[in-house]
């Protein structure tokens, strides 16, 4: 327990990071199929990616992790350096993708505190065979596998390989710090102590480092230039130099041995004289040296850092601490006593205070809010492995991706996005021939879009595929028994909305992505978790459009305030339709004591808050209390209260653990303080209609 | 004691042994002072509807939603208004924060290990299963509590307000 805990900052870390190498690194693979072909920086980024999984998976013990990135990384590697000519982009595309997804399950097991035991041996054979059959392709022309790598398996090695090892080599390494690492002289002195093991002999300038710490600037200005005779080969120098801590820049390569000498004797003639000339020629020797185009940017440099990432808890609980501050906020500034102070500078000071508490609430919700635009590009995936699958060319076109919404919201939207973008490549979009007859461009479209509007978030997406069949739809409705009116009464939209019921889908062949009649149910169901809805709109021959509408924050709900007895509820201004004080003729029980209230000739439930909760002192003559209709799904239902209190945006705060483990209170959707400090349930009409309609 | 926060400074090291005693009808209980948060007044509280009687509900405790539980009805003892005496003592179980509505709070004593002794097998009685054993300071029985049996809940409790 004791040290899982201790190992929860640096896993969190590791788990963080995973995840977004292997989004990344999705993206590159999707990109450069896009391309048809890897560039060399698509190679040499995947590679980079495969790396730090590796070595950050080897550091956290997953083994299997490791093993899996360690055998892409070797693919990559041998891409990267050899340039096979003939590539199966595809092959290897899908492998990668394949390991990708291996190790997200993986990492997802170690998220959730389980062990990450999931088997690679099949897939680590499939990539050695896949690795193999490229290396005989290839000619075999240096199948030298790296020693090194069995040796230390665990340890950062890069594994350029040098073509010719000779015995004794020389080399020339150009190092820079970081700007702000200070002392430069002494880390390159322990840079050099370090080295002494692995060199015969060793030049360095500026000489007088360890005794001189005016030698700081000079090293900060030119480099810290290093000439060594070596027999260790240009790997273990090149690993060395990599591993050294605070080095911002640095260049290794092998050189003549006459540089060396030349070295050497300038050191001798003019000691404090930095020769000007070779460190010109070193970069613009880079180009014809392949080795020293190693310039390595740290990539994670201390300066310059413009964003940090914060655990959402503590966002969530910055929200809360600001919810409150808000409501003392005004508990101060509109309390009664406070109203009796007649000074202006008071009321000016508060009026201050009402500026910046708001100002700082917004802030707080800015803070939350993430952009879509990493949620959009996970769809890439989706499209391609079903294009793959289905024989199908699709291109996904993304519009407003940088739309932000909150990010308890982005979490519940890519799920049903998930959804229906595979019904729409699944379903909507045609086969090439039929899309050629239908004189339509082979290629299908889907457009996903996301914008603004007011207080929601609209995305939409929409593809040019045959579109819905209504016949089709309400076939298939009748046989499921789930057409409520008769086909001729219902409008196109009413006749799409069909497909958003449960136990839906019209595609009679079950495949793999699609028509498991657990289709469009499931995305209405999570989007209606987070207050949001869906419409479904199309065109026969032209494409199907499903806008999803959604809230920008789940965090504050303008609401309804009520009463009933001592107790205060409050209803989500949004489901609100009406509130009227019913006449006594209107309302009547039928046989099974289930009352009812006519409006304007149409009889909705009327559910009673006091009998409901059993709740004591409340209105209980209908007349004297108040109605309001609420609406929800299409459902719709008439709420009675003792009285209305008014209209307030609210901070939703979640029931304590405590009770919500005790049971789950149909209905209540979380509390919030009011003003004047007491606390109001606020009211979750869907689970509240669900009650009474069936 | 009046309305006034108070609130307990003690160390880890230093509440081995010590607990909080307080009064319910006459009988005298003590909880393990490393629970304790702190003791405040009885507070104005929203009912939550649909939950056993004895969570008369939620209060607000300086912006914390926390649920607050009475222990007259906990064990099954007579329901008696609250007023001035009565506290609500702020504990944190495990991961719940939860007030726990007292007649009273007494003093904080400290019980060595052998002053403890096992409570007698077989006794009938609801709150005997909350209690974990017993204590003795001086001519005085102190009832430790279970704090964990407590909180925990079954299936078979009553809903708020249906026996009152």
């Amino acid at each position: 327990m004791s040290v899982n805990f201790e190992n929860e900052p640096m896993m969190d870390i590791y788990i963080f990071e995973t995840n977004q190498m292997l989004d990344q690194l999705e993206q590159a693979i999707i990109s450069s199929e896009k391309q048809g072909g890897f560039s060399a920086e698509n190679i040499s980024e995947i590679f980079r990616f495969m790396h730090t999984i590796k070595g950050s998976s080897a550091m956290m013990l997953f083994n299997t992790i490791e093993r899996v990135a360690h055998t892409v990384e070797d693919i990559f590697y041998f891409i990267r350096e050899q340039k096979p000519e003939q590539l199966d982009y595809s092959g290897i595309s899908d492998l990668v993708l394949e390991c990708v997804d291996f190790i997200k399950i993986e990492v997802e097991k170690i998220t959730n505190k389980n062990e990450p035991d999931g088997d690679a041996e099949t897939l680590i054979e499939t990539l050695k065979i896949f690795l193999d059959g490229m290396k005989a392709e290839s000619g075999g022309v240096e199948i030298k596998d790296k020693p090194e790598e069995t040796k230390a398996k665990q340890y950062y090695i890069p594994q350029e390989k040098n073509p010719a090892v000779s015995l004794s080599a020389c080399f020339h390494a150009l190092v820079f710090f970081q700007d702000d690492c200070m002392m430069e002289n002494i880390r390159a002195y322990t840079l050099i102590l370090g080295l002494m093991d692995m060199v015969e002999e060793i030049y360095f300038s500026p000489a007088d480092i360890a005794d001189n710490p005016e030698t700081a600037i000079e090293i900060r200005e030119m480099g810290f230039e290093v000439y060594m005779k070596s027999d260790v080969g240009y790997e273990m120098i090149k690993a060395y130099f990599d591993k050294c801590i605070f080095a911002d820049r640095l260049s290794v390569r092998e050189v003549d041995e006459r540089a060396l000498k030349a070295f050497q004797k300038e050191l001798e003639v003019a000691k404090p004289v930095i020769p000007q000339a070779p460190l010109i020629d070193l970069f613009e020797d880079k180009k014809s040296q392949p080795a020293s185009n190693e310039v390595t940017g740290k990539p994670n440099g201390a300066n310059g850092q413009a964003m940090i990432s914060v655990n959402v808890d503590k966002l969530d609980k910055l929200m809360d601490l600001v919810g409150e501050l808000v409501i003392s906020e005004s508990m101060v500034t509109q309390s009664p006593d406070v109203e009796n102070i007649e000074s202006e500078n008071f009321h000016k000071a508060s009026l201050e205070l009402h500026k910046i508490t708001e100002e700082l609430q917004d802030m707080v919700m800015a803070i939350r809010m993430v952009s879509l635009s990493n949620t959009f590009m996970k769809m890439n995936r989706i499209v391609r492995d079903m294009c793959k699958k289905l024989n199908k060319e699709i291109v996904m076109e993304f519009i407003g991706e940088q739309t932000e919404v909150d990010k308890n919201i982005i979490e519940h939207i890519s799920d049903p996005l998930m959804h229906v973008i595979r019904n729409s490549i699944d379903h909507g979009i045609e086969d090439e021939d039929e899309r050629l007859i239908k004189g339509k461009d082979k290629v299908g479209h889907i457009i996903l879009e996301a914008k603004n509007m007011g207080s929601d978030v609209l995305i939409v997406v929409k593809d040019d595929g045959q579109g819905l069949s209504k016949e089709k739809i309400i076939e298939k409705a009748k046989k499921n028994g789930i057409l409520e009116k008769s086909e001729e009464e219902m409008t196109d939209r009413e006749i799409y909305k069909l497909i958003l019921l449960p136990g839906f889908s019209t595609n009679e062949a079950i495949t793999e992505y699609s028509g498991r009649g657990v289709g469009m149910d499931v995305v209405v169901k999570n989007l209606e978790s987070i207050g949001g809805v869906v419409l479904v709109e199309s065109e026969p021959d032209h494409g199907t459009t499903i806008t999803m509408k959604i809230p920008l924050t789940l965090a504050i709900v303008e609401g309804m305030n009520i009463s009933v007895g001592r107790s205060r509820y409050t209803i989500p201004i949004t489901t609100i339709s009406e509130s009227f004080r019913p006449q006594a003729g209107d309302c009547f029980r039928d046989p099974d004591n289930n009352e009812m209230v006519m409006i304007r000739g149409k009889c909705y439930p009327i559910l009673r808050l006091h009998e409901h909760y059993k709740i004591k002192n409340g209105q209980t003559d209908l007349s004297k209390g108040i109605l309001i209709m609420v609406e929800q799904d299409e459902k719709r239902i008439c709420i009675f209260a003792d009285e209305l209190l008014g209209q307030q945006q609210v901070v939703v705060k979640s029931l304590p653990h405590y009770v919500t483990s005790m049971k789950k209170i149909l209905g209540l959707a979380g509390c919030t303080l009011l003003a004047d400090g007491s606390i109001s349930l606020i009211m979750d009409i869907g689970g509240l209609s669900g009650l009474r309609i069936q | 004691m009046n309305n006034e926060a108070v609130n307990i400074f003690d160390e880890e090291v230093d509440q081995k042994g010590q607990y909080l005693t307080f009064l319910l009808e006459d009988e005298a209980y003590g909880i393990w002072i490393g629970y304790v948060t702190e003791i405040i007044g009885i507070l104005p509280y929203m009912e939550v509807p649909e939950l056993p009687n004895y969570i008369r509900g939620i209060i607000n405790l300086r912006g914390r939603i926390i649920p607050i539980m009475d222990m007259r009805l906990r064990f099954s003892k007579n329901f008696v208004d609250y007023n001035e005496r009565t506290c609500i003592i702020v504990t944190d179980i495990e991961a719940d924060t939860v007030g726990l509505i007292v007649d009273s709070v007494s003093e904080v004593v400290t019980i060595g290990d052998n002053n403890i002794i096992d409570k007698p097998m077989m006794s009938t009685g609801i709150s005997n299963q909350f209690v974990k054993n017993i204590g003795k300071v001086g001519d005085e029985v102190i009832l430790l509590l279970d704090c964990e049996k407590v909180l925990m809940h079954n299936e078979f409790e009553k809903p708020l307000n249906e026996d009152e």
